[in-house]
């Protein structure tokens, strides 16, 4: 991890931002993965103005309609609801979840790193431990478990994904708070007499900000992913249109409906796709000698 | 290796310090499952006697038969005590110890996940050389845009897509299942029909995987190409072939074996997706029926079992890392 030079307090404001958006709109497919994201953002927004059809109604005369079907642009399901209605629909729950989600993992994942790393010692040791304990917990299974337990919906999915996902962030934030505490602008703002939560969300935090948005911008796509996972294992939010879900229901009907399994897979795959792309570019836009797996 | 001798005690010392500290990891796993049950909705009484009306006195009988009528505390300790002892509950809709039910399904996921690994890893490695060989060139660029791919698309789809392609419309490969059913063949004929099961499968759960191992080793060989022993095996008169195989890539293999380690837990998931796409007889497969079945015993047994699976990779390939790497000491 490179150790920023912090010698003086980093150049903050306008220029910094300007001079990061220069380096991301350099970085191409970083520039590809905003325009990802922002179409997925447009066709979540606009879901009901876009959609044809209510994602819900079913129809009885047009089950498993194919393509063919002048009606219906991408056919329909086993009980004749519209498919790219409910693939427009589904983009408002995989960006909700996995925004909403990511952002949790953030806040935690920020709290967690900044005590570590701006206290180190006992601290560090301790909240080092829990992060190594849910590092060690597959992700996957105990969403799965706390789901299927304790049953589903949007604001479950998100908190259940969000506390499970920000050791990364944690981990991150900690090695930025280590090196940073120790810099000329922390040591003044102490000679002054800041207090240490001053001093972690005041002072230091927004110098962080960058490395910690490349963490979140692939958090957003871990979350999609695993929403989607845990739709596809028939846990979804059962009132939404979900992609997870529409391919958990294509499993049963794979060969008499291939469009049901393509395009929802189509579509998360695009949104994973371009958060972490966003991701890359982010990278190259803050530090283009840090890399984030 | 030179001065294994020394560098040998180390390790074992090492490993010693390292399983001592998996031990409140453990605990701390056991601990959260306990909480899982215990927090869950609903008096785990009626999962033992059914949700009809049954005599009060009955049920008190079962609570107390159960151990159910003791504190927390005191359960949780029991807890404890009969998962160390390789209690992991009993599963009603197997009607199977839970332990003996996961030992049979894991065979069957290890064979597939090892051969995944060993194959994913291969290409990967592979790949990525080829990516970082010639830096920004059209093979690179396709290397990169495949690494992008494979870490977008979500396993069980992939899986969907590749029994479309070849058992729905190219029919040259089954669906699904561990072996086909209309048919009983014997010795080698056996492991052919195995094996063309696995296929599928197995392309469906190397994909992620081969991104991440391609994406990995591109990233630590451009890096590893610009240290100076490589800029001095250069001076020598090395040819690019040399430095690339002799030098090079054994520093540039180290993160891509920590990765091999730390993604199994990764690997657990998508083999549990992948499995229940394919109707492998697996955990994973075993994974979804039991939520269905809400056959939490099994649950929990499962993620015991895959975090302890990810304590002791994590271990091996820690210690693995210092015999491949002689500068690392512990």
């Amino acid at each position: 991890m490179a150790a920023p030079a912090a010698a003086v307090r980093p150049a903050r404001g306008s220029g910094s931002g300007r001079a990061a958006w220069r380096r991301f709109a350099r970085h191409r497919t970083g520039m590809v993965g905003l325009v990802l994201v922002v179409l997925l953002v447009l066709v979540a927004a606009l879901a009901p103005v876009l959609a044809p059809h209510d994602p819900f109604t079913t129809s009885r005369n047009a089950l498993l309609a194919p393509l063919q079907d002048q009606r219906y642009l991408l056919g329909t399901d086993h009980l004749g609801r519209d498919v790219l209605s409910n693939l427009i629909w589904g983009a408002r729950v995989s960006l909700l979840v996995g925004v909403a989600a990511a952002l949790t993992a953030t806040v935690v994942g920020v709290i967690v790193g900044a005590f570590a790393g701006y206290f180190g010692g006992r601290i560090d040791e301790l909240l080092m431990r829990v992060t190594e304990l849910f590092q060690v917990i597959p992700r996957f299974v105990l969403a799965l478990i706390v789901v299927a337990l304790f049953g589903s919906g949007l604001l479950k999915l998100i908190l259940v994904i969000g506390l499970l996902s920000w050791p990364q962030a944690a981990r991150l934030v900690r090695s930025q708070y280590l090196s940073h505490r120790t810099a000329q602008y922390v040591d003044a703002g102490r000679a002054l007499g800041m207090r240490d939560m001053r001093l972690m969300f005041v002072e230091i935090l927004p110098n962080v900000m960058g490395p910690v948005l490349v963490v979140t911008s692939l958090d957003v796509a871990q979350a999609i992913l695993l929403e989607a996972s845990l739709g596809f294992f028939g846990l979804g939010d059962p009132n939404q249109a979900s992609w997870g879900s529409m391919l958990n229901q294509a499993q049963s009907y794979i060969r008499r409906a291939w469009w049901m399994s393509v395009f929802p897979g189509l579509g998360i795959s695009l949104a994973v796709l371009g958060f972490n792309l966003l991701g890359d570019g982010l990278t190259e836009a803050y530090d283009p000698r840090m890399r984030v797996r | 290796m030179s001065g294994s001798s020394d560098a040998g005690k180390s390790v074992w010392a090492y490993v010693a310090w390292r399983l001592i500290n998996a031990v409140p990891l453990v605990l701390g796993v056991i601990v959260v499952n306990f909480l899982l049950l215990t927090l869950a909705p609903g008096d785990p009484v009626t999962a033992l006697v059914g949700d009809y009306p049954a005599p009060a006195d009955y049920i008190e009988r079962v609570r107390q038969q159960y151990g159910l009528d003791r504190s927390v505390p005191e359960r949780l300790v029991r807890y404890v005590g009969s998962v160390l002892r390789g209690d992991l509950g009993y599963s009603f809709a197997n009607r199977q110890p839970v332990a003996t039910l996961l030992l049979e399904r894991l065979g069957r996921t290890m064979v597939l996940m090892v051969t995944t690994i060993a194959i994913a890893s291969a290409v990967g490695l592979a790949l990525g050389v080829l990516a970082a060989r010639k830096p920004h060139s059209l093979g690179d660029a396709a290397a990169t845009g495949f690494a992008l791919a494979g870490y977008a698309v979500p396993e069980f789809w992939f899986g969907q897509i590749l029994i479309l392609v070849f058992a729905v419309w190219l029919q040259v490969l089954p669906a699904g299942g561990f072996r086909s059913v209309r048919e009983t063949y014997e010795g080698f004929a056996a492991f052919l029909d195995h094996l063309r099961h696995m296929l599928l499968p197995m392309a469906a759960l190397s994909f992620r995987y081969m991104a991440i191992t391609t994406r990995l080793t591109r990233a630590s060989l451009l890096e590893v190409m610009n240290t100076q022993y490589i800029v001095a095996a250069r001076a020598r008169g090395l040819s690019e072939r040399a430095i690339l195989w002799r030098h090079a890539l054994r520093a540039a293999a180290l993160p891509v074996v920590t990765v091999i380690g730390y993604n199994f837990g990764f690997i657990v998931a998508g083999s549990a997706l992948v499995e229940t796409v394919f109707g492998w007889p697996g955990i994973g497969r075993l994974m979804y029926d039991s939520i269905f079945a809400r056959d939490y015993p099994v649950l929990l047994g499962i993620l015991l079992m895959v975090s302890v699976t990810v304590i002791v990779v994590n271990l091996v390939t820690d210690v693995l890392y210092s015999v491949l790497d002689p500068r690392v000491r512990y």
